[in-house]
């Protein structure tokens, strides 16, 4: 009987904390935070809006979009962002699997080199890495050489959401109990582990997809024409249009993440983290 | 032929040796336990039957067959492990296919055989339900039931109840057993719960320092311990070092006091000696006075006084110091309710219920 009391008196005892007012103090550095963010968004969408002295518009959105410049860096920007994603994923989804699996020793490393890319300036890194590309000039003369580099910039931020995934499962015993009843390696990768990191993977994708359609210096330097190479040319001959363009960034970033988000949710069934716990 | 069996199996971590040569044979069928405190080398031994660890000598053969170097996922056998493995984004049916479809079974067929397990470890209405839906016992069962949708050429049991609260725990044991009877599965069994062990194993083999102790039927193991680690270690053992008198009798520690023994032993007099007694064979009558407990010294008992008592619900154990030395009794706690610290008592050891082992 005791144990239905308890039951009985959990969840209302839950509820009542949720229906409990928040503090000022809580509200306060809420709005304090929201504002931080939301003053300089909202002055830039209305100086973007700002067709003459007291009359608002579209008109700077207008020339954007019929800018082919337009289109087709930020084409080029998204193109490299999925690439980019792509192979991040490939490359780093086995290997901090198989470190954790396998190797747990090594993650101490693995955590060193991850933050190498924050260490190494962006000249560097393209100096360095166009040498080391060299050895394939049909890349060096192919944008997909900005993927591979992107891969490497993303890599703290790819190799910190897996590995926080990857530590919130108990990755060894779900490997085990799939090879138990017969599931190959790459099996219990494809139908085991990688749904249940699921949210991992989409977090290091949007950090990816975030750093990619916001990087200048690789691509600028390399002499591609991606989206923040645009609107770095845009904000320093169109005030106006750099305000809009501004805003239809944030927000096409927004769509993008969203469409991930949307893709991933109907292709991946059930996401649950929680493992090991008693009820 | 042995459905399984492990010849001289070794392994080492390091410096840490965890198999000193383990040599085991389970018959198709058969439950045997491996029971022994943490680090004995007994879940070693299961993922070494697994596959998940390779051994560093000796082989291991299922029926007939070794498998030593063959990978995990080829052996054919289930496991169920203490923590709970259930795959998280899959409901218990998915879990329990999962097997199935690996081995490339068409779907009907697969989720027709999970709902039949599901159903066979009183799961049948839960089957959409997720892992964090469902509570630990009912975790443990759809992992059972996941390792027997396979057909397994043996069950692997990892401490499968150790995560779970007594009284489930204590349910699903029996639900086990029920069903690996049942079903005729070889399985090991791994715990370190002595109770567990004897309750539900076919025969037990006791383990210590990666060395199988010993093997054997659970009362044998119980009333016939051949080391004075399985006497420790299964169940409370009052242990007594004496010298043998002659073939039914010891005398106990340096004053000499005569306890009666069981014949049969083939030990020669003189013969330095380990007398075992478990604290159901001491009975134990309380006494009004010294004068009494005299009077029962003078008839062959032995006298003693209550240092201190366990209620253990039907009996009481109590701790006492007796003639031969400290010694540890269960009465049954109705005769026990009198009783307080420092009540006299006059004791007989029942000499079948004594066990003699070389002091060496």
């Amino acid at each position: 009987m005791a144990a239905v009391s308890v039951a009985a008196t959990a969840p209302s005892a839950r509820g009542a904390r949720s229906r409990r007012r928040p503090s000022v103090w809580a509200v306060f550095w809420l709005v304090l935070g929201a504002l931080y963010f939301l003053v300089p968004l909202y002055s830039v969408a209305q100086f973007s809006l700002e067709v003459g002295p007291g009359r608002y518009g579209f008109h700077w959105y207008a020339q954007i979009f019929a800018d082919p410049q337009f289109s087709s860096s930020f084409l080029l920007s998204l193109r490299l962002a999925l690439e980019t994603m792509a192979i991040s994923m490939v490359l780093m989804v086995p290997t901090v699997y198989w470190v954790h699996l396998k190797i747990p020793r090594l993650r101490p490393t693995m955590d060193m080199i991850a933050i190498l890319p924050f260490v190494v300036p962006p000249v560097a890194l393209v100096v360095g890495l166009s040498g080391v590309f060299d050895v394939f000039p049909a890349l060096l003369s192919s944008s997909q050489i900005l993927a591979l580099m992107y891969v490497i910039l993303a890599l703290p931020f790819t190799y910190r959401s897996l590995d926080a995934g990857m530590r919130a499962i108990d990755v060894k015993t779900l490997t085990e109990a799939a090879q138990s009843v017969g599931s190959s390696w790459w099996r219990t990768l494809l139908f085991v582990i990688v749904p249940n990191v699921r949210s991992a993977m989409l977090g290091a994708m949007f950090l990816t997809l975030a750093i990619v359609m916001g990087e200048y210096t690789i691509s600028s330097l390399l002499l591609y024409n991606t989206f923040a190479v645009y609107i770095y040319y845009i904000g320093n001959t169109e005030a106006y249009q750099a305000a809009a363009l501004a805003i239809i960034s944030f927000l096409l970033t927004w769509v993008a993440m969203g469409g991930i988000f949307l893709v991933s949710r109907f292709t991946g069934g059930r996401q649950q983290v929680q493992i090991g716990a008693t009820r | 032929m042995a459905a399984l069996e492990l010849r001289g199996v070794r392994k080492q971590f390091g410096e840490v040796v965890a198999l000193r040569g383990l040599s085991l044979e389970v018959a198709s069928g058969e439950l045997v336990s491996l029971l022994g405190p943490s680090g004995c080398g007994k879940t070693t031994a299961l993922r070494i039957i697994a596959g998940f660890e390779h051994p560093d000598g000796g082989e291991l053969l299922v029926e007939g067959r070794d498998v030593t170097r063959i990978p995990a996922n080829r052996r054919n056998m289930g496991m169920v492990f203490q923590a709970y493995s259930l795959f998280p984004n899959m409901t218990a049916r998915e879990n329990v296919e999962f097997g199935l479809k690996v081995r490339g079974q068409d779907r009907a067929r697969r989720q027709r055989r999970a709902d039949e397990l599901l159903e066979l470890v009183g799961l049948g209405g839960r089957a959409g339900r997720y892992p964090n839906e469902l509570s630990g016992g009912q975790q443990q069962r759809v992992a059972l039931a996941r390792a027997l949708a396979i057909e397994p050429a043996v069950l692997l049991l990892d401490e499968p109840l150790s995560a779970l609260d007594a009284k489930v725990r204590l349910q699903l044991r029996q639900e086990i057993r029920d069903l690996q009877k049942r079903l005729g599965t070889t399985t090991v069994y791994v715990t370190h719960d002595q109770e567990e062990a004897l309750s539900i194993s076919d025969r037990v083999a006791v383990m210590s320092e990666g060395v199988l102790e010993q093997v054997g039927r659970p009362a044998e193991i119980y009333r016939d311990p051949r080391t004075p680690f399985v006497a420790e270690f299964v169940g409370t053992m009052n242990r007594l070092e004496g010298k043998l008198a002659g073939p039914t009798s010891v005398l106990v520690g340096e004053a000499g006091v005569p306890l009666t023994v069981q014949a049969g032993h083939e030990r020669a007099p003189g013969e330095a000696v380990l007398v075992l007694i478990r604290p159901e064979s001491i009975a134990v009558e309380e006494a009004a006075s010294a004068a009494e407990v005299d009077s029962a010294r003078a008839r062959g008992s032995l006298g003693g006084r209550v240092l201190a008592f366990t209620f253990l619900g039907p009996v009481t154990r109590l701790v006492l110091d007796t003639d031969l030395g400290p010694l540890v009794a269960d009465v049954p706690s109705i005769q026990a309710l009198t009783y307080a610290s420092g009540t006299l008592v006059s004791l007989r050891v029942d000499p079948a219920g004594t066990h003699l082992l070389g002091a060496g």
